[in-house]
């Protein structure tokens, strides 16, 4: 009984703990947990689209909530589950990487971390409240502006809300990689996740506010009367598809990069070799992120911008392919005459680099701006996104997730299961989405509810479905993978990999300081480095000392919330206006929760030296 | 020894004083300067000069007032900038394609 | 550095906002969000530019806009911008009471132009029935300036906290990064500001 009841103070105060956190180790499990969640929900939604089109004439689920299906399906999947999931990462590696105890705002942190979340479950409770937002993912207007009921109002709010929130995270880590690098640790010298993370950031800093003001735009039309998007009163519908595009397409190079530079330090680790060609894949993701703000307008070749404007970004579309190019050959080079162990994570990897490349070939098929009229909003662009969306991003989330696993929770995942799911998923993938291309060409549109018999169409929506079950399995086995090394792992060792990079000299799970004393970096690849040199562990910078931390604070919780009833009360006052008072408390809360951080001096404690001493190596 | 480190530093204190007072008057030019194109600016518009001539002006003036405001009053200038001058013309960029964008290819 | 160093610093160095780890880290990340700012307002003015024709009726840009408000409306922002200049470069030399009225002084000019622009909707709402709703060209004139607006006041609202909360304890090296972002902001306000004269009204003015 008294057992019981400590053990639910013991769970009361570990939740409280990670409402308060402000540790980068903790943020990114929460940032993992409900990215996985939202995971779960989008493949949910998938499955449910799948088996809509599994056979002609089907009638699984009503028209009008199939658009909902799709547009939650995809809007869950990019902002909801990929986002937070590379944010994961992120949080997890970035700082052990570069050799900092914390990253450059805390309390940010877990700010961006209570907004993403708040604004992901407020886009969620649609479901709820009389229908989802059904406009698809890219929410074009004026089919958006036109839209019954309150699901767009709810796309706007969520999205709003869950995108300041990744502007903060972004300039939090653009800071933490330019300021907090330890002694020694070069821009030169950085691991390649670091680098693809900051310019990933540098990506989120510059193409979040272009959908900022899209979704004021769209929320100033839809609840209070402007008219951006009402042709009738003088409006232009081409404005949000360029604000939304100017975001959209860095956004997927927001997604892809970092998982490219998790690709790169894995198969450098799993080659046991340097990494081929490091400037020029720095080169290459500089490259990439900057050609990445110059194509949007390839999905909007069929708008009729005219052909100076068509040609102009149908080349600048066609010039990513030679950085990307960069990138596949020194990753194939890197493996070259290296001694490749095929872990999970490496079959991840190895698995990931033909089936994108498979998806830039369809890319640049789709960039001649002349036959994408063809392919315009087919099967053929629903079968290349998906190819590098999940070839790329999927497949590298589940390869960082093998990767970093033991750092992030203190277990390596059991090998056997990782590959157990690998298999069925990559099998899946390249079921469900390969014969969508010739769907495509076939000329089934996208977002289409269903298919008549007779239009040849069957054969391939079901295989298309059955590959769908496939990667479902694949997923459930890698879950089962996660509860199963919980509890029959034994705990990992600091270095399980024999890693390269800096996260794997300190213990897995790191010490809530991470690093005892800063290490001194002497080159790329420092910890490989001192190995070479018959040395045990880096090089310390600094002497024993004491050791800065920041404070928890429930106030990024409490901002978050505030916005999340203000949220609702945006969205409500159209019907009524007593919503408005939701509109105050909530903005109440959120404003006075600011004031409070400011006026509140918070400086932070100390861990003296001598707790150090006595803690030793790896207790939290 | 003790008097010498204070007078040291002192001598310090002097030598940023100094520094800060020339930067002042750069600072008090450039104001000068933006008034002045101020000025400029309204005046060309109130005497309602050709359009043809009057809108690149306008902005010209607009975005050397602009350097000013960032190089001398947020000291973009000085040591220690050179992150803060990446971003700043990382966002310049993109702003300017999203405004070449917004005044050509929007259907009107 | 200890708490004590940090609070009640025994000498002020000549840069008190980059002293600190914590200083240098709010000093690149501003600088950082201030860049993404700038993409900001360019999609605002993206959008102003792609509907400033969409007028109905006599509500166009050269029958609306009267050039003297927006005149005296640069001037006290123009003006702000140099008194939050001598703002910082008091605190350079740790003159805090300097620094205090100088701040005091460019929140007055900011509170003048906030209530130039306040006057300026309300004329034209009231006397051309000009209002957020009446044309695109509205939607888009309001959004745009009414979003400076916003900025003017979260910045004067920051100049005025920052002043009342260490009116008693000076200057030291967890409030001096402060003041110098807060700093920073309005002269960002004041770059779009410039713009916005330039873009909106003067060359509405032109046609």
């Amino acid at each position: 009984m008294s057992n019981a009841i400590a053990q639910q103070r013991g769970l009361a105060a570990a939740i409280w703990d990670y409402m308060t956190t402000v540790d980068h180790k903790k943020i990114a499990h929460l940032y993992l947990v409900s990215g996985g969640l939202f995971f779960l929900i989008g493949g949910l939604e998938a499955m449910i689209i799948r088996i809509q089109l599994m056979k002609p004439d089907n009638d699984f689920i009503s028209a009008g909530l199939y658009n909902e299906m799709i547009t939650m399906h995809g809007t869950t999947m990019i902002f909801l589950a990929a986002m937070p999931i590379i944010f994961a990462l992120m949080n997890a590696v970035v700082p052990l990487q570069i050799g900092a105890r914390d990253v450059a705002f805390p309390f940010l942190n877990s700010l961006g971390f209570w907004l993403f979340l708040f604004g992901g479950l407020l886009l969620n409770v649609s479901w709820f409240t009389g229908g989802a937002p059904d406009a698809g993912w890219t929410n074009y207007a004026p089919l958006s502006t036109t839209s019954p009921g309150h699901g767009i109002d709810y796309y706007v709010m969520g999205l709003q809300i869950s995108g300041a929130g990744t502007l903060i995270g972004g300039i939090n880590f653009l800071v933490t990689i330019i300021n907090m690098r330890a002694p020694g640790m070069t821009y030169m010298r950085m691991p390649l996740f670091t680098w693809t993370s900051f310019i990933t950031s540098t990506l989120i800093l510059f193409a979040f506010p272009a959908l900022t003001v899209g979704l004021f735009l769209m929320m100033f039309d839809r609840m209070f009367g402007s008219a951006f998007f009402d042709v009738t009163a003088g409006g232009n519908e081409i404005i949000w598809e360029h604000l939304f595009w100017i975001f959209g397409h860095p956004e997927v190079y927001i997604l892809i990069l970092p998982l490219f530079g998790a690709f790169s330090d894995i198969i450098s680790t799993f080659s046991k070799k340097r990494l081929f060609g490091y400037s020029a894949m720095v080169f290459a993701t500089v490259l990439i992120g900057f050609l990445g703000f110059m194509v949007w307008a390839h999905h909007m070749f069929t708008v009729g911008l005219g052909p100076i404007a068509n040609s102009i970004f149908a080349v600048s579309t066609m010039a990513i392919a030679v950085p990307t190019g960069i990138k596949i050959f020194n990753w194939l080079f890197t493996m070259w005459g290296g001694s490749i162990k095929m872990s999970a994570a490496m079959l991840w990897t190895v698995a990931f680099i033909p089936s994108f490349t498979i998806g830039g070939m369809t890319g640049v098929m789709l960039a001649s701006a002349a036959a994408d009229y063809q392919y315009h909003d087919t099967y053929f662009v629903v079968g290349h996104f998906h190819y590098v969306i999940v070839g790329g991003v999927v497949f590298g989330i589940f390869a960082a997730l093998h990767y970093w696993w033991p750092k992030m929770f203190g277990k390596v995942l059991n090998e056997k299961l990782g590959h157990w799911a690998f298999w069925p998923f990559f099998i899946g993938f390249h079921l469900t989405f390969f014969i969508q291309h010739f769907l495509g060409l076939m000329g089934m549109p996208r977002r289409y509810w269903t298919y008549f018999e007779g239009q040849s169409l069957a054969t391939g929506n079901m295989i298309s479905t059955v590959g769908a079950f496939f990667m479902a399995l694949g997923t459930l086995i890698f879950l089962y993978n996660v509860v199963y090394t919980a509890i029959k792992e034994p705990r990992a060792s600091a270095d399980p990999w024999d890693g390269r990079t800096l996260e794997w000299s300190i213990p897995s799970t790191p010490p809530f300081y991470n690093f005892k004393q800063t290490p001194l970096v002497r080159g790329l690849d420092p910890l490989w480095i001192e190995k070479m040199e018959g040395r045990k562990g880096i090089t310390p910078a600094e002497p024993l000392g004491d050791i800065h931390m920041p404070n928890g604070s429930i106030l990024p919780f409490l901002m978050s919330f505030g916005l999340f009833i203000a949220g609702f009360g945006f969205i409500y006052q159209v019907d009524h206006n007593a919503w408005f008072i939701a509109v105050a408390v909530g903005m109440g809360l959120t404003l006075g929760s600011m004031l409070t951080r400011s006026l509140k001096d918070d400086l932070g404690y100390h861990i003296h030296k001598e707790d150090l001493i006595e803690k030793g190596e790896g207790k939290e | 020894m003790e008097e010498n480190t204070s007078s040291a530093s002192r001598h310090k204190i002097d030598v940023h004083k100094k520094e800060h007072k020339e930067e002042m008057i750069h600072q008090v030019i450039s104001f000068i300067l933006m008034i002045l194109f101020t000025f400029i600016a309204f005046g060309m518009v109130v005497l309602e000069i050709s359009s043809y001539f009057v809108k690149p002006v306008l902005i010209l003036l607009a975005v050397i007032q602009v350097v000013f405001q960032l190089y001398y009053f947020m000291h973009m200038k000085n040591k220690g900038h050179f992150m803060p001058a990446m971003m700043m013309y990382g966002g310049l960029t993109v702003a300017f394609f999203t405004i070449i964008t917004f005044t050509t290819i929007i259907w009107w | 550095m200890s708490q004590e160093d940090i609070l009640n610093p025994k000498q002020m160095p000549s840069d008190p906002e980059k002293a600190t780890p914590e200083g240098k880290n709010k000093f690149v990340g501003f600088w950082m969000f201030l860049g993404g700012e700038t993409v900001l307002f360019a999609s605002l003015f993206g959008t102003y530019l792609a509907l400033v024709r969409s007028t109905s009726g006599e509500n166009t840009p050269e029958n609306l806009f009267g050039l003297e408000l927006v005149f005296i409306m640069t001037m006290l922002l123009l003006t702000s911008s140099l008194t939050s200049v001598y703002a910082m470069y008091h605190m350079k030399n740790n003159d805090f009471k300097k620094m205090q009225l100088w701040l005091g002084i460019t929140v007055v000019l900011g509170l003048g132009f906030l209530g130039c622009e306040i006057y300026e909707f309300y004329h034209y709402i009231h006397e051309y029935g000009f209002t957020f709703r009446s044309s695109a060209f509205g939607s888009a004139f309001y959004t745009l300036v009414g979003f400076h607006g916003g900025h003017v006041v979260f910045g004067l609202s920051w100049f005025i906290a920052l002043m009342l909360r260490n009116r008693k304890r000076g200057l030291n090296l967890y409030n001096a990064p402060k003041y110098y972002i807060a700093s920073l902001y309005w002269h960002f306000i004041d770059v779009v500001w410039v713009f916005i004269f330039t873009v909106v009204y003067l060359l509405g003015k032109v046609g």
